[in-house]
């Protein structure tokens, strides 16, 4: 690598329009964010306004979202990700094993498999799932073969879950397979040999030695099912509302954007606490090391 | 106990592989993964409207999603904000790959975590971010007054703000293979830093720049949230327009136009894969 | 034998593409022995060993390990331990906790595992740094750790896969002794696997030399290098001449055989007339004389090439018919060296019972 004093013109070059480019049309229009998060909407003759500001006028906005109603919805938020992360991780952790110990030739199809989903629209599966899950849909119908239901499976918590785990698998899956796969496999073998049996050498040595993996993929997975807004939004009954619908609401139908940006700076402060974790357990796993 | 069984003759204790349980679980959880999908698949091809009994094969749905104009309408808007969101996206990732792959600086790591932010704050803060910045910059204002397709250039600048990140990174990590030695080569044969960026870098990252164009524009064509937001009242794109009409209901249309989308998405993203393939030692 | 403790019965184990690793393998190893499996790159050594372990299953055969058949027993059901090459060390265990693993899981008592893993540090001499992690501790350190685990459990049988062939030369010797040192005191049965021949002649008290996945002979050390039973052990095992004769007719106990470049000669073994077999010499039984010795065994050549050792020199000598002898010589006095030059007419001489004729 070169030092950049060594070619400033070429530095400049390839330098400028990408950064003047994310400062223009991302930092910027965050900083915007930030300050209506600090702002108030206006009161013009009495009346609120509907598109004037006051800007800068305190932290209102943000004393508005400890309320109780709105840290019900962000504790909700928070457990539902964090179900739909364990589940994942549940169902993940033995599919990336799986692959990883399967013939050599069958693991790039599955890895495909695996992924393929997740390139297909977050919208259309989210679709999918509603028209197989519906009252009317193809569970339903096959259960009424056998005399069953119709069951009500759409429109509550689980089926936000539900939905979340089957949109966000692939996230989970990738890290583990990628740690699993360089684990190696001596060490399960010693501890076999060593009298251990599998489930106690899954539990005392796989799992400890595939942590990072398994951190990786919780946080990937963590994130995007903290800020979700469209699962929910479809899956969702009334009642299963989280962060993202409430700012999206402030956005649109509410229009109270101060409240909205207030939110959102909320949910990107804790979006960098879950990475400022990962962060610091891969510290203490390095620290470790030395 | 478990653990006290047999093993079976010419089978270790760690050939996972062979257990019936976790070929059990698989074929579940493929199942459940898929079989969504392929339902909607093949239910684009049914006869019935309803959509809920297979009544026999027709081209039908096909057939109205494409007199639908709205659909076809947003359908077009999607692919050319792809398109065009590509081109930008693909350029200014691979200057941002090639110049971190290139030189040091002061603050190059805070500069990376700049670059990665787009990838990992979530997609409904920055829609509401460039949606308040284009509305107060008075940006909206101005392409939504603009004719087709000048009316599409919130919707791009925002795609090209998520997506170049992703391209960066991509085109990065096939530099990382790059052989500076050979850059070395040409410029001691006298060539110019452009001619040698031309000749010898710039065919290096073409499966790299090819792949991260792909991922741009399945990036691109398949994003809700940002478009979401950012898109004017007027301008309705793939994904918007079928999260309206999945909110009123199912129909045999919307498993026809996902379908669409479904092959143009897996054919882009099967390529990109191709191409990102580790590539075969490279002769000088 | 009755005192087995692994007996392995026709044994076999192909994996998949053909390849067979261990071909119809038959060994009693006995109660507290230093049994070494040696051979080529490739041979199966590993095979049969993971076997014994359980870490891998035959295709067909019985593994009776304390009179019992394991042969499908899993791993961690079977009184066997193992050393592995890369030592397998937990990497996120202390040395401590390392050695405690094997107690611990099988639900040994807190006191007795603590009791236990004292002793096996001070064993292997690593009681200081019981609480280090293995990443701060050098190869040979590792090692021992790894060893300790293993003898901590106090298995019946000890399995190390070429424990010192990460080594580097010096602290390989010391782990030599070290290992016939611990193995007198804990008094447990060794199986060794290695490819290096000095590490099973200087350590093991038996040997099965293995040859793409069959055993060729099994026989202590000296029994190996003066009887060899096949070429390819009689050319594994150090170095030897080979000379390539022709029975013509049997004499009582002797053969009468055509040698070639040497002419007929009268040896002690039982062979079919007509077969080919190979005579075999060590080059120390191999002597120089300038003049025309008596002895019954004599060939006449040219000195092509000598190589100085310090106690001894390497002479290479050719023959009539392209035979090439090697011979090695002490360097008895101080001057002079083999006392032999490039291009020097020579006989080469040697008794008819340094000779062993082998048939396979
Ligand atoms: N899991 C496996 N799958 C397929 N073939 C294998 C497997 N393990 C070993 N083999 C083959 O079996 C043969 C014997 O292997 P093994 O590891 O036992 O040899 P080895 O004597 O230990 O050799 P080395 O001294 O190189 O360790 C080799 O040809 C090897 O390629
Ligand atoms: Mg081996």
């Amino acid at each position: 690598m070169d030092n950049w004093k060594q070619n400033p013109r070429v530095f400049w070059t390839l330098g400028l329009p990408p950064s003047i480019w994310l400062l223009l049309f991302f930092i910027i229009p965050l900083g915007f964010l930030f300050v209506m998060s600090f702002s108030d909407k206006a009161v013009i003759d009495g009346q609120i306004s509907i598109n004037e500001y006051d800007y800068l006028t305190g932290f209102s906005n943000y004393i508005r979202a400890v309320d109780p109603l709105y840290l019900t919805i962000m504790w909700k938020s928070i457990w539902i990700s964090a179900l739909a992360t364990a589940l994942c991780l549940v169902v993940a952790y033995p599919i990336a094993f799986g692959i990883c110990f399967a013939p050599n030739r069958w693991k790039p199809l599955l890895l495909l498999l695996v992924v393929l989903p997740f390139w297909i629209n977050l919208l259309i599966r989210t679709y999918a799932l509603i028209a197989v899950f519906r009252t009317r849909g193809y569970v339903n119908e096959v259960l009424g073969l056998v005399g069953l239901g119709p069951f009500e499976m759409l429109y509550n918590d689980f089926a936000v879950i539900f939905g979340l785990v089957y949109v966000y698998m692939p996230f989970m899956v990738l890290p583990l397979y990628a740690t699993i796969e360089r684990l190696d496999k001596s060490f399960l073998e010693a501890s076999l040999d060593l009298g251990a049996s599998q489930f106690q050498t899954f539990l005392r040595v796989t799992v400890p030695l595939t942590m990072p993996g398994i951190i990786s993929g919780v946080i990937l997975v963590f994130i995007p099912c903290l800020g979700t807004f469209l699962t929910p939004e479809l899956l969702g009954g009334a009642n299963a509302i989280m962060i993202g619908n409430v700012i999206e609401r402030q956005f649109k139908a509410a229009n109270d954007w101060p409240f909205g940006a207030a939110l959102s700076f909320l949910l990107m402060y804790a979006t960098f606490g879950a990475l400022a974790l990962r962060y610091l357990f891969t510290l203490r796993s390095k620290g470790v090391g030395v | 106990m478990r653990s006290a069984a047999k093993l079976k003759p010419g089978q270790g204790p760690l050939d996972y592989g062979n257990r019936t349980w976790l070929k059990v679980l698989f074929v579940s959880i493929f199942f459940i993964l898929y079989a969504p999908i392929l339902t909607l698949i093949a239910f684009s091809f049914n006869t019935d409207r309803r959509g809920i009994v297979w009544r026999g094969f027709t081209f039908d749905n096909y057939v109205k999603a494409w007199n639908n104009d709205s659909l076809i309408e947003a359908l077009t808007n999607s692919l050319v904000i792809a398109f065009v969101a590509t081109i930008f996206a693909t350029i200014l990732g691979a200057l941002a790959a090639l110049l971190l792959w290139r030189f040091r600086f002061p603050m190059k790591g805070g500069y990376e975590g700049f670059m990665a932010l787009p990838i990992v704050i979530p997609e409904i803060c920055m829609g509401v971010a460039l949606l308040l910045f284009f509305v107060n910059s008075g940006m909206m204002g101005f392409f939504v007054s603009m004719p087709w397709p000048l009316n599409l250039g919130n919707i791009i600048i925002a795609h090209v703000t998520f997506c170049f990140p992703f391209v960066a990174v991509v085109v990065r990590s096939r530099l990382v293979g790059f052989n500076r030695q050979l850059e070395e080569a040409s410029r001691d044969l006298g060539a110019s830093e452009w001619q040698t960026f031309w000749s010898v870098i710039l065919p290096y990252m073409k499966p790299g720049l090819i792949a991260g164009a792909l991922l741009a524009f399945t990036l691109s064509l398949d994003d809700f949230v940002i478009t979401f937001f950012t898109s004017g009242p007027e301008t309705v794109t793939f994904p918007v327009k079928v999260y309206s009409l999945v909110r009123r209901g199912v129909s045999p249309e919307i498993n026809a136009a996902s379908t669409v989308l479904i092959v143009i998405t897996v054919v882009a993203t099967v390529l990109a894969m191709k191409l990102q393939a580790p590539p075969k030692a490279d002769k000088g | 034998m009755s005192d087995a403790i692994v007996s392995i019965r026709n044994v076999t184990k192909s994996f998949g593409g053909g390849i067979t690793a261990v071909d119809r393998v038959s060994l009693d190893i006995a109660q507290n022995e230093f049994f070494a499996l040696l051979g080529p790159s490739g041979c199966g050594k590993t095979t049969l060993l993971r076997m014994i372990s359980g870490l891998e299953t035959p295709t067909s055969g019985q593994i009776i390990i304390a009179g019992e058949d394991m042969a499908f027993t899993p791993p961690n059901k079977r009184p066997t331990n193992m050393v592995f090459q890369s030592y397998a060390v937990f990497p996120h265990m202390t040395v401590e906790q390392n050695v405690a693993y094997g107690l611990k899981v099988t639900g040994v008592p807190g006191d007795e595992i603590r009791r236990r893993v004292g002793e096996a540090l001070e064993m292997v001499k690593l009681t200081q740094l019981a609480t280090r992690k293995p990443d701060q501790m050098s190869g040979g350190q590792r090692q021992r750790v790894a060893l300790a685990r293993a003898l901590v459990k106090r298995p019946k049988v000890l399995l190390l896969d070429e424990p010192l062939s990460a080594l580097d030369a010096k602290l390989r010797d010391d782990m030599r002794l070290e290992l016939t040192r611990l193995q007198e005191t804990v008094g447990i049965t060794f199986i060794i696997v290695t490819h290096d021949q000095d590490e099973a002649l200087s350590m093991a008290s038996r040997i099965a030399v293995m040859d793409r996945g069959s055993v060729q002979q099994v026989a202590s050390p000296a029994e190996l290098y003066e009887h060899p039973r096949t070429r390819f052990v009689a050319d594994f095992i150090g170095k030897v001449n080979l000379i390539d004769a022709r029975v013509h007719r049997q004499i009582g106990r002797k053969i009468d055989c055509e040698v070639r470049g040497v002419g007929r000669m009268e040896l002690l073994s039982d062979g079919l007339v007509g077969a080919q077999v190979a005579i075999a010499v060590r080059p120390e039984k191999l002597k120089i004389a300038s003049q025309e010795p008596s002895s019954a065994i004599r060939v006449m050549g040219k000195v092509r090439h000598v190589a100085y050792f310090g106690d001894t020199s390497h002479v290479v000598i050719e023959a009539a018919d392209g035979l090439s002898l090697s011979v090695n010589v002490q360097n008895e006095s101080r001057h002079g060296g083999s006392g032999v030059e490039r291009g020097q007419p020579v006989w080469v001489h040697w008794s008819p019972e340094d000779s062993i004729v082998l048939t396979e």
